[in-house]
């Protein structure tokens, strides 16, 4: 089979350097082709519909408006001049408000109890295997079994959590964890650390076994302090695999929906960039001016992971250090 | 049980089979039927449909969906948007038929000796620009549930106004706390929802503060009695009423009552059935009457609920989609329903029977609370109706929850209102 393929190269005049290539690009190109079909179609898609007017009812018959979604200025009949769209969209700004929030708080508690837990997991002690796959149960369960699971421990009449508390004597009535604004913030950020915290401990666990083990011997032999050690021989060492570990997560926070949605679904404390786009899209009937608020959430992302890589140094190519 | 259920689909196989051979060939289909799921409403459909299947041959699989109506129309947007023929027969609210009208099948000339049967007000309801959208299977209004054993206990009177219930919650609660310190006043649906829409526009209307828009398309919202409305009921949260109760929806609500944890509920008659069950801590214990109102004299207000079928048009099995909705809104159904679920009939004849009175006495008592029910703005804001419901849960929930007065929530609401509006709904 091949020998004749290579025969017909030659006589091409192709260079070996330039068979590889070309032999490279037609193994490439289904999974080319593949990524456009899910995932840059679907993205242009988005941002065509998100400079139109369409809507739920009539998906293919949306005019071309520009960038009235974004932003447009109204003069009205009594000479007033006003700004709408999604970028002058408090609730908009809200979303984007308590995305960050989310995700910066998120993505450090995750980090550091991650780390913490990589620590004791990488430390040699009996049972150590039977440990590392019993901490990644949280991860496993899918999100929406584990919101709703936790929406019920949640629950201010019959919750465990408000249960426990109460016969420790930390609490003196039970807190509505989801109801109240003050805290429904804080009811989704417990369960989606609970949730992904273990999975930071994987990646951090997987950063810490690449650390030559002589390093830490020299260390004790020179008599340096476990503290000292951990922050001049492993943080640096494992910086690169934690900051790939922290860019997932992050990215992931980003676009938080399923658990805000199933835990705290339309309260504004907690609705993210994803939920108010999915309720434009397809509760309210304003597909094109949903298409907008994805289409900034894609321009948050892009920007964030740039800024990220660029500002942090972070290699993701794979090659050397 | 699933031996039962096996045996059934071969007899309902087996009748499909032979009148395959005597009749015109008859093609059995499987019908998905997509409905919301309160108490057990999923087991009941079952027993329901059966002699339509057994007459028929066809087969009907529910797809229960989550019991919060805010997320069932956006599921259900999404499948008619996509021209989905996954679901042949929608369950909708009735609200919904000025949003959907377009891809649900015009039942108005298979319906025309059914529907003069029902309360004309529902099947306008349901008629968007002289196409009946969807056939109405029970109508809702909600209703106070109360403890008789409680309130003679305490020897208060079954209260009129809203003032009364404050008072009535507080006696009532200040003494079972002592001795069940998870006792509440008085529960309901504060989540910010579709139902909390409802709850809030009941308060609303009962004060005399108008329907959010009205008719004609005004912005009515912002106005004394309103805020006094709203200023009320938030004191009712975290002393008669549980702080969670701004999460409760319909079932949570009837956990609390139904456990024996509540004074006063308000509900829809779904929740009379259950209370009344085996299972039930308040079994035999509480009745019903209407809403309070404002200030003693002024007319009760219940938000008119209710539940339609509408076939879809993009259904590949249209002929016994229709059948299933022909049969589900007649009066068969409707009669079996309100035994079995305490749920309101819309035939204006099912009010006399004699089976459902003997099974259901509150019911035949409803026609009244119903007939003077209030509709949702869903008529004059057309399609923008989920938008504003959400605008003014919103606004609601953040009144509630302490977030800015009542006064200046109202402002915003009637800002953006009037935005949304635009030229004309």
């Amino acid at each position: 089979m091949t020998s004749p393929t290579l025969g017909r190269a030659n006589d091409l005049g192709l260079s070996l350097q330039q068979q590889r290539q070309r032999a490279a690009f037609w193994f490439l190109a289904p999974m080319v082709v593949a990524l456009f079909c899910v995932a840059a179609w679907p993205l242009l898609r988005t941002i065509w519909f998100s400079l139109t007017d369409t809507s739920m009812d009539n998906l293919y018959g949306g005019k071309f408006i520009g960038f009235d979604n974004y932003l447009r200025v109204q003069t009205l009949s009594n000479g007033t001049v006003r700004y709408r769209g999604t970028l002058v969209d408090p609730a908009w700004w809200n979303a984007v408000w308590n995305t960050i929030r989310f995700s910066v708080v998120s993505v450090t508690l995750e980090t550091i109890i991650g780390l913490g837990i990589a620590l004791v997991l990488n430390a040699e002690f009996k049972g150590r295997g039977l440990v590392r796959a019993a901490i990644l149960i949280p991860w496993a369960i899918p999100t929406i079994v584990s919101a709703k699971m936790w929406a019920w421990m949640l629950n201010d009449q019959y919750g465990i959590l408000n249960d426990i508390m109460m016969n420790l004597g930390l609490i003196d009535t039970k807190i509505a964890w989801t109801a109240s604004n003050d805290t429904a913030m804080i009811a989704v950020l417990i369960v989606d650390v609970w949730k992904t915290a273990p999975f930071m401990a994987l990646l951090c666990l997987a950063g810490l076994q690449m650390v030559p083990r002589d390093i830490y011997e020299a260390a004790r032999i020179d008599g340096v302090h476990p503290v000292k050690v951990f922050w001049k021989i492993t943080l640096p060492l494992i910086r690169p695999a934690l900051m790939v570990a922290v860019i997932f997560r992050m990215l992931d926070a980003l676009r938080i929906f399923d658990l805000v949605y199933v835990l705290t679904p339309n309260s504004a404390a907690t609705k993210t960039m994803s939920v108010i786009s999915r309720e434009n899209l397809f509760e309210f009937n304003n597909f094109a001016y949903g298409s907008a608020q994805s289409t900034l959430l894609f321009a948050i992302l892009a920007i964030f992971v740039s800024l990220y890589i660029w500002l942090g140094k972070v290699n993701l190519s794979g090659e050397g250090r | 049980m699933s031996f039962g259920y096996r045996g059934r689909a071969m007899r309902t196989a087996a009748v499909a089979a032979m009148l395959a051979v005597v009749s015109a060939p008859v093609m059995a289909d499987e019908i998905f039927y997509v409905s919301g799921a309160v108490g057990n409403a999923v087991e009941n459909f079952k027993t329901l449909v059966k002699p339509w299947e057994e007459a028929t041959g066809h087969t009907v699989t529910m797809v229960p969906m989550p019991a919060s109506t805010t997320d069932q129309f956006a599921q259900y947007r999404l499948w008619l948007a996509a021209g989905s023929a996954d679901i042949d027969v929608y369950q909708t609210d009735v609200i919904w038929a000025p949003q959907l009208a377009d891809s649900f099948v015009d039942l108005s000339e298979v319906a025309k000796d059914l529907a003069p049967t029902h309360f004309p007000s529902i099947i306008e309801s349901q008629t968007v620009g002289g196409k009946l959208v969807a056939l109405p299977i029970f109508t809702d209004a909600p209703a106070l549930y109360y403890r008789t054993d409680l309130l003679e206990k305490y020897g208060v009177a079954v209260p009129k106004t809203w003032a009364e219930l404050t008072t009535a919650a507080q006696t009532i609660q200040d003494g079972e706390k002592a001795t069940n310190p998870d006792f509440w006043g008085f529960v309901w649906q504060g989540n910010s929802y579709e139902g909390l829409t409802c709850n809030a526009l009941e308060w609303v209307k009962s004060h005399g503060g108008g329907q959010i828009v009205e008719s004609d398309g005004t912005v009515s919202i912002n106005n004394p009695n309103t805020i006094a409305a709203l200023e009320q009921a938030k004191a009712w949260v975290g002393t008669i009423s549980p702080g969670g109760v701004l999460a409760y929806q319909e079932e949570e609500a009837r956990g609390v009552w139904q456990t024996g944890n509540a004074a006063f509920m308000r509900n829809w008659p779904y929740a009379y059935g259950l209370g009344n069950g085996d299972d039930s801590a308040v079994k035999g214990l509480f009745t019903v009457t209407t809403l309070p109102v404002g200030k003693e004299g002024d007319p009760s207000a219940a938000t008119l609920g209710g539940w339609n079928v509408a076939v879809s048009k993009y259904s590949t099995k249209q002929e016994a989609a229709i059948s299933l909705a022909m049969y589900l809104a007649g009066p068969e159904a409707q009669k079996q329903r309100a035994i079995a679920e305490s749920n309101l009939p819309t035939i204006v004849s099912l009010y006399d029977d004699a089976d459902i009175a003997a099974a259901q006495p509150i019911i035949p008592q409803w026609k009244d609370v119903f007939l003077n029910a209030v509709p949702r703005p869903s008529a004059p804001t057309l399609g923008k109706y989920a938008e504003v419901s959400s605008k003014f849960f919103n606004a609601v929930h953040a009144t509630l929850s302490g977030n800015g007065s009542a006064a200046d929530n109202l402002a915003a609401l009637e800002a953006d209102l009037n935005d949304l509006k635009g030229d004309a709904w």
